[in-house]
């Protein structure tokens, strides 16, 4: 507030900045007030009311039904629940392969094509972002050629004297490994209306074909964002740490890797928003089938809308999907939030530092080093 | 605290100001039929818009010339307009209040559009009503109320490759008229090349063995849930039967997109589809010869499963009373006939049958079928129990029929409460 109230209200020289700085911000605000922000909210009263598809669902004969579409999709006990409880499973499962997956292969392929020994870097480079600039359209079609029952990769297969699955068509969870029926405990007792036998089977083997897919395409985008981030870092740090005797696999984990912390984030959150939002390579590729096993949240909640005129609970659906989103968002930056150095590993410093005589130690170094620098001093 | 209020207002205005501009987009506007009204039917001289869902260039342009034969002898301009995802298009189209006037429908989007208003419920209007199959007059019918014409209908046959037939050492005699003759054929067809029969393993297909059975998921009006009956699990545990001896087999277990494909890929001797086939094997598979029967009779005699599409009109066209013309016109015999003979289904009325079969002496099983097809359920949400029907078939061969059933049989109940 202090540092406002040095302006003068109003009047003076700044008298119209304020009015041209709307000025100027007016064409943003309007467009995504108009695309965006009234949507949502549109979106929003839709999820709450009775709307069937005609007409505004602002006219008189749209009534508010209250919490009625979400309470059916959570707890309505018919098909819309084990339908968007078979959705989540299946894109849960996705989350948790892909995002992990993507992350590790783009750190890798960055730290890879960051190397100054790598001959064509350039080349590299571009090969693995190629898959990111490419519409996922043709991607998904190419997918369905290559993992079709006698594509290309079952051949490949074939050549190592496996037998590959009929992908896109193969509804068998991978966790099950071939069980058709669990434990009675586990098929009787549902969640959602899913049983928990079928929660814990995993995605399907066509899911897994798709989260190959994911992983394959996306993995090319944010290893663009860890080149760059890896190409800010100083050498001095890395230098300092080599020069204490850290090998390349500590220099790895304990000096660039907590250095990437923020872009780590970055990553880790855009894979996950994405990754929930999974929709373009359903509709094109598989439509929900076999056996709904790629059905996601975003899928159900186009074909509940635009197919069964169940405009409500397709609604109610991409609002729970949001929350879920931002759920996982905070949990995740709660996570990896800036820590002070643990308890346990601090007991490792303060016994090299003790022994040295208060010679300042970078704490990114190895207690092993610290250990030599110390006894080096006391010579 | 200044600050935060003159935000609040800039945020309202830029809220109001942006209202104010969807407002003017008029398309939310509650009633927008204009013109006066004859015998409950909007009228104006506003050209018509169709719209429509094509299987391909020959359709669109015999639906094209058809419409446009319309326009220069009734004075109403009319313009066709091919959609690319028919359902979405519809949907967006009621929901701004400017549909298209007369648009493809299918029997599983009609209780949908149907209950929330959009639709003109005009069938009892049309001139030629009394021509139409029965039994394609009640799936387009939803609350008592017949809601559009039936564009025309395709029904579920046998089609044998001939030369396989041939080379397993059948004759024309031993084209399968039961269950237990189908079992023996499909037995003989079976090698390791090729298995006797494949379909898709669907309701749409496997739904054909419940009719022959007795049964169907729901009743005829799709008012009554009649899935787990003694009938339709008969008709599963016969398919279940044949998938265990290995001699039917699912399209996608042996490769194929559909029936059709492992047909004309000679991965199967035998697949049970509709009219489209013939146009498939034509463009697809020209060198495939085959022959098309009727499907075998179960224990509750013969059955078959019938699709069609229907014309809607839209409550909100400002000139229905056109419209109702133009469909009038697309339904007559020899619009249908032309239609059929431009890419492949039968027409919906009785009148042209007999026209029909001389012109199509191969088809004539498909034709047939009509006496005792039965319809696909038509209530409220039960394409979302189809598509759950569907996903538990995929598992046919190691499950059990009567728990499947149960389950939809739950579902459906739901629907019609």
């Amino acid at each position: 507030m202090t540092t406002y109230s040095r302006q003068p209200r109003r009047g003076g020289l700044r008298r119209g900045e304020a009015a041209s700085g709307w000025l100027f911000t007016a064409p943003m605000i309007i467009l995504l007030g108009l695309f965006l922000v009234i949507p949502v909210l549109m979106a929003l009263w839709v999820s709450f009311s009775d709307w069937g598809g005609r007409g505004s669902p602002f006219s008189g004969s749209v009534n508010f039904v209250g919490f009625k579409n979400y309470s059916t999709l959570l707890s309505g006990g018919g098909l819309a629940e084990q339908d968007f409880g078979t959705a989540l499973k299946n894109n849960a499962w996705y989350v948790v392969l892909v995002v992990p997956l993507q992350t590790a292969l783009a750190l890798f392929l960055a730290v890879m094509v960051n190397r100054q020994i790598l001959r064509g870097r350039g080349f590299f480079r571009t090969a693995f972002y190629f898959p990111s600039v490419t519409s996922s359209v043709a991607i998904t079609v190419l997918w369905l050629f290559l993992f079709n029952s006698t594509g290309a990769v079952n051949k490949a297969l074939s050549y190592l004297g496996v037998v590959g699955p009929n992908w896109f068509n193969d509804p068998a969870g991978i966790f099950h490994f071939g069980a058709t029926s669990g434990p009675a405990f586990l098929e009787k007792s549902t969640a959602l209306g899913v049983p928990l036998w079928d929660w814990i089977g995993g995605p399907s083997v066509a899911m897994f074909a798709l989260i190959l897919l994911a992983v394959f395409t996306t993995s090319g985008t944010f290893m663009l964002l860890f080149v760059a981030a890896l190409q800010n870092l100083g050498g001095d740090i890395q230098e300092a740490a080599m020069m204490d005797g850290a090998t390349g696999w500590q220099r790895f984990w304990r000096v660039t890797l907590p250095q990437l912390r923020p872009t780590l984030f970055t990553v880790l959150t855009l894979g996950l928003i994405g990754c929930w939002q999974v929709f373009d390579q359903i509709y094109t590729g598989t439509q929900g089938g076999p056996a709904k096993t790629t059905m996601t949240p975003a899928y159900l909640s186009y074909t509940s809308s635009f197919v069964n005129q169940s405009w409500g609970q397709g609604a109610a659906i991409a609002f729970i999907l949001f929350v879920i989103i931002v759920f996982f968002t905070l949990f995740q930056r709660w996570v990896l939030r800036e820590r002070a150095v643990s308890k346990r590993r601090m007991r490792q410093y303060t016994v090299a530092t003790t022994a040295a005589t208060s010679t300042p130690v970078a704490p990114a170094m190895a207690a092993g080093a610290a250990a030599d620098t110390g006894e080096e001093n006391e010579r | 605290m200044q600050r935060r209020t003159r935000w609040f207002t800039a945020g309202a205005l830029a809220i109001a100001g942006a209202l104010a501009l969807t407002a003017c987009g008029s398309g939310f506007s509650g009633n927008s039929s204009g013109g006066s009204t004859s015998n409950g039917l909007t009228k104006s001289s506003k050209p018509l818009t169709v719209l429509i869902g094509s299987s391909g260039d020959a359709e669109t342009k015999a639906v094209d010339s058809a419409v446009a034969d319309w326009s220069s002898s009734s004075g109403t301009k009319a313009t066709v307009t091919v959609a690319s995802n028919l359902a979405q298009q519809l949907s967006q189209g009621f929901s701004s209040g400017k549909p298209a006037d007369v648009f493809y429908l299918s029997t599983d989007q009609l209780a949908g559009f149907a209950s929330n208003g959009s639709l003109l419920a005009y069938g009892d209007k049309l001139a030629n009503k009394s021509d139409f199959y029965p039994s394609l007059v009640q799936s387009f019918t939803y609350n008592g109320k017949f809601y559009c014409a039936p564009k025309d209908f395709s029904t579920l046959g046998l089609i044998i490759n001939t030369d396989m037939w041939k080379a397993a050492g059948l004759t024309d005699a031993d084209i399968p008229t039961t269950w237990a003759q189908l079992e023996t054929v499909a037995k003989k067809l079976t090698t390791p090349k090729h298995v006797g029969l494949a379909i898709g393993g669907e309701y749409a297909r496997i739904g054909a063995f419940m009719t022959q059975a007795g049964g169907n998921l729901m009743n005829a009006t799709s008012t009554k849930a009649t899935a787990d009956t003694p009938e339709n699990v008969a008709g599963l545990t016969e398919v279940k039967k044949l998938l265990n001896a290995g001699t039917l087999k699912y399209a996608k277990d042996v490769g194929a997109g559909w029936g059709g494909e492992a047909f004309g890929k000679g991965l199967a001797a035998m697949t049970i589809e509709g009219n489209w086939i013939t146009g498939a094997m034509s463009t697809d598979f020209p060198s495939v010869k085959y022959q098309i029967a009727e499907l075998p009779a179960g224990p509750a005699g013969k059955g078959t499963l019938q699709f069609t599409n229907c014309w809607g009109i839209a409550a909100d066209s400002p000139n229905q009373t056109a419209a109702l013309k133009l469909v009038e016109k697309l339904t007559s015999a020899s619009d249908q006939l032309a239609f059929s003979k431009a890419f492949g289904p039968m027409p919906s009325i009785k009148s042209a049958a007999a026209e029909w079969k001389t012109a199509n002496p191969m088809l004539v099983p498909f034709l047939n079928g009509a006496d005792y097809a039965k319809g696909v359920p038509t209530a409220k949400g039960s394409a979302d129990v189809v598509t759950d029907f569907n996903s538990k078939l995929e598992s046919l061969a190691t499950s059990d029929p009567k728990t499947i059933l149960a389950a939809e049989q739950t579902n459906l109940e739901a629907l019609v409460k």
